[in-house]
């Protein structure tokens, strides 16, 4: 059968929806936290660390669906991608200039009092 | 042939008619990768995210083939100017 992996089906959709509201904290990266396989996503999980924050991270590496599912539901073409308290924060770029900020602090404080 | 350092130039002049733009190679031989910088107008009263969205949308079509991009300034012509910036409240109380 023929599957358009382009497509962000209604049913990943769903799930991506309860995924994402699943932690306060969530970071979709190449990798795992203990084993990123790729500098951006390292970078994130460096300053979540540095803030003692608890997050949870998944594996876009691991399932090709999720990557391209997930680029359509964030419109953000690239990865890491952070979820703070079910809503889209940025990719790297956005987390180490708000890190600098101190916009993320803030941001993951509202998040954890919420 | 992939995408170019011209190419990348092209696409976001001609969305976000810069007024102040620096794209470098920063490819290691691992695929075309670029740092941006971005000064341009029409970042005026977006945030950060929105700001990335529309360099992001610019490259759109050249995304498949290049392997990382990284938009290191998005600053409207405002914000470029060489100005001492406002330093934030020092005497805040830490929570």
């Amino acid at each position: 059968s023929v599957r358009c992996l382009a497509a962000l089906s209604p049913e990943m959709r769903e799930t991506l929806d309860k995924v994402v509201g699943s932690s306060k904290v969530l970071l979709f990266m190449k990798g795992t936290k203990d084993f990123p396989q790729c500098g951006f996503s390292h970078t994130v999980v460096q300053i979540l660390r540095s803030l003692d924050v608890p997050f949870e991270t998944l594996d876009v590496l691991a399932n090709e669906a999720l990557r391209q599912g997930l680029k359509e539901y964030s419109s953000w073409p690239t990865f890491p991608q952070l979820y703070i308290d079910g809503e889209f924060f940025g990719g790297c770029d956005i987390t180490v200039e708000a890190y600098k900020s101190g916009e993320l602090q803030e941001t993951l404080e509202k998040a954890m009092c919420s | 042939m992939g995408v170019t350092k011209e190419d990348v130039e092209a696409a976001i002049t001609s969305a976000l008619s810069p007024s102040n733009l620096v794209v470098t190679d920063t490819s290691g031989g691992c695929g075309a990768s670029y740092e941006i910088e971005v000064v341009s107008e029409k970042f005026e009263g977006k945030r950060l995210l929105e700001r990335h969205r529309m360099v992001n949308t610019a490259l759109a079509s050249h995304m498949a083939e290049i392997h990382a991009v990284s938009i290191k300034k998005a600053l409207t012509p405002a914000q470029a100017q060489p100005q001492a910036q406002p330093e934030p409240a020092a005497d805040k109380p830490q929570a």
